[in-house]
């Protein structure tokens, strides 16, 4: 049969199939899973109060929020990236023995609850915090309930997504290619800048998006750690929160603005560096 | 003698590898003393896993040696005994590693710029070395292409290209024709042997293929499960191989057994049989006048072309050596035919197609094997 199976008994030439049926066992939940993740988007967009939206749009800080959550998110990025790269190559690379339960530990804040992370920060950083009291004596800081309160949140959630996405690049990376570097007089910082970085460029740009989605969308520890002050630290979940307690109509709104930016974003940089094999 | 382990900048190229090395790789030890003298060619053969690239490894520095030495010229590379190591970085050794390892993300004029740029040259200045190497290897058109863009062969040139631009005091080269399809392995084999006799340093070619050794290399050392089993030039190895592996590399027939008798030249075989062996050793500037004495262990070579098949008994000729098999597999090679036969003792025969076909021979026939005297070579065992 294998050598015949191009064409029927009588050596007519059968129809080619592309890719086999799904079976329905499997068919059958992914439709499933397909509904209950875009009902509720559906719904969203259904009930959006569309005629009165240009009018809650100016009268809720919307513009004000956006503004706030767009800045930190970048911002909280852009300091994962300073401090989660070399984080990631160390996890990679080191042969230290405590590597694996630092690797646990840094990436806690994935599966702990945002909530609890604040909570965290406020211990640590806050008036009284184990840092906090001294940044509050020393240099009269106070971070809580501060901008820099809302990246610090921020950041301490939504790193720990960049560092696996780039740990793991590292670890299945050619290490072949940093040691024909290294024959060719390369030395490890050199190496890491000209070879190691530019293999891994596409997973940073994927982890710095997950990343900052994760810390645009950003509440429980922020709210916990820097409170929801219009203009000062309430972003753009915070101001949906805030407008579904006393106006829900409003809320649907600022959560269709925050969509629309994630959606957009995340469009954006799919065209440009997120494509499979992308040649950055 | 130096003993910073530095290499400084002078005379480099008229300097010698001398190795001692023991490395331990799991459940392997790599053992091997070598020399190689300044714009000599030093293949390593041997199976998979003989510890061929470990060697390498142990070379360019991406591996310390576990006891020994390495040095080239007056720079000692690594001597565990007195603490001497030193980093890939500063040995200035050039690699053409088995997969090449270009950089992706460069171009191939910037991998062939890139040690330069390592050793702190402006970029431009780099480019203009690295675009003089490409021009000299004849790759010039080549220098804005990336590597995923480059044939096999191409890409093999671009690594030779990168190795030899970092002025290196050693070339250490990992197979490097075995990632190429047949066709181009011929072309470039040849092309190869001609820029590594340029290169004044020495070199050291890791391969698992006689035919490559053979050609490309002056000296050829044979490497086994972690242990040197010969060493010497291709010609030596090809007629005097010591051991089955090595044999059976270069296509000779290897017996082993004991001299008996000095004046008709028999040698007993392990396996019961007898052969004459009349061939002049090739190495025996007697010329195979004075053998050593009875009962001395003995190799004996018969090249594959020597014996003569029949399918019925032959009559009695001048052949000395005449023995009957049954043939166990037929195996087609470039431009004749290999038959294994299994008897008292077991051979490979080379026959034209042409010469199968009239013999009709298939497996399991049973044949006759006569083998001159004269194209027999005995010598004692290694």
């Amino acid at each position: 049969m294998t050598s015949e199976a191009g064409t029927t008994p009588d050596g007519i030439p059968r129809r080619r199939v592309a890719s086999p049926r799904t079976p329905w066992p499997i068919a059958v939940p992914a439709g499933l899973a397909v509904a209950f993740l875009l009902v509720p988007l559906a719904g969203m967009l259904i009930r959006a109060p569309w005629g009165q939206l240009s009018r809650i749009l100016a009268e809720t800080q919307a513009v004000e929020a956006l503004r706030l959550s767009l800045i930190c998110a970048t911002c909280a990025t852009v300091i994962s990236l300073i401090l989660g790269v070399p984080l990631a190559w160390v996890l990679a690379r080191s042969r230290a023995r405590g590597t694996r339960y630092l690797r646990a530990l840094v990436t806690l804040p994935l599966v702990l609850p945002p909530v609890v992370g604040g909570v965290a920060l406020l211990l640590a950083y806050g008036r009284v915090g184990i840092v906090g009291s001294h940044l509050d004596r020393w240099f009269g800081l106070t971070l809580p309930f501060t901008t820099v309160a809302v990246v610090i949140a921020e950041t301490f959630v939504a790193m720990p997504f960049l560092i696996v996405s780039v740990e793991g690049a590292l670890r299945s990376g050619d290490r072949g290619l940093e040691e024909a570097a290294a024959t060719l007089g390369s030395r490890a910082f050199a190496t890491f800048r000209r070879v190691t970085l530019p293999q891994v460029l596409p997973s940073i740009a994927a982890g710095s998006v997950l990343c900052w989605a994760r810390a645009l969308g950003e509440f429980g520890a922020t709210i916990t750690f820097a409170g929801n002050l219009p203009g000062v630290t309430q972003t753009m979940p915070g101001a949906v929160y805030r407008a579904f307690e006393t106006d829900p109509p409003a809320a649907v709104a600022l959560s269709l603005v925050l969509l629309t930016v994630s959606v957009t974003v995340l469009v954006l940089l799919r065209d440009r560096w997120l494509r499979p094999g992308a040649d950055v | 003698m130096r003993t910073d382990g530095r290499t400084d900048g002078t005379g480099r190229s008229e300097q010698g590898l001398a190795a001692q090395v023991s490395v331990v790789r799991g459940a392997l030890t790599v053992r091997a003393r070598l020399d190689v003298k300044p714009g000599e060619i030093l293949a390593v053969l041997g199976p998979n896993g003989a510890g061929k690239t470990t060697l390498l490894r142990a070379f360019s520095g991406l591996l310390a040696i576990d006891a020994g030495t390495i040095s080239v010229g007056t720079s000692v590379w690594d001597d565990p005994g007195r603490g001497i190591f030193v980093p890939p970085t500063e040995r200035r050794v050039g690699v053409v590693f088995q997969d090449y390892r270009l950089f992706p993300h460069l171009s191939v004029v910037d991998n062939v710029a890139f040690a330069a740029r390592s050793r702190g040259a402006p970029r431009r200045q780099a480019r203009e070395h690295a675009a003089g190497v490409l021009e000299r290897l004849g790759i010039a058109s080549l220098a804005g292409y990336r590597p995923r863009r480059l044939s096999g062969g191409q890409a093999q040139r671009v690594a030779l290209a990168r190795a030899l631009a970092s002025d290196p005091a050693l070339l250490l080269l990992d197979e490097p024709l075995a990632a190429l399809d047949v066709r181009t392995r011929l072309e470039i084999r040849g092309e190869l042997r001609r820029y590594l006799a340029a290169f004044h340093g020495p070199s050291v070619l890791v391969t698992h293929d006689p035919l490559e050794a053979m050609i490309i290399a002056d000296r050829i050392l044979v490497l086994e499960e972690g242990e040197v089993v010969q060493q010497g030039t291709p010609a030596e190895v090809a007629r005097r191989p010591a051991t089955d592996y090595v044999a059976h590399l270069v296509g000779l027939n290897l017996y082993r057994g004991t001299l008996a008798d000095r004046t008709t030249r028999r040698i007993d075989l392990d396996d019961g049989s007898s052969l004459y062996a009349a061939g002049a050793d090739p190495q025996d500037p007697a010329g195979g006048r004075l053998l050593p004495m009875v009962g001395t262990r003995m190799s004996v070579a018969v090249p594959p072309t020597a014996i003569s098949l029949y399918t019925r008994e032959p009559d009695a000729g001048s052949a000395r050596n005449v023995w009957t098999g049954v043939v166990t597999q037929l195996e087609l090679l470039a431009d004749r035919v290999r038959v294994g036969v299994e008897g008292h003792p077991d051979a490979l025969v080379d026959i034209t197609p042409a010469a199968l076909t009239a013999l009709g021979l298939d497996v399991g026939r049973r044949v006759w094997l006569s083998a001159k005297a004269t194209e027999v070579v005995a010598y004692p065992a290694a």
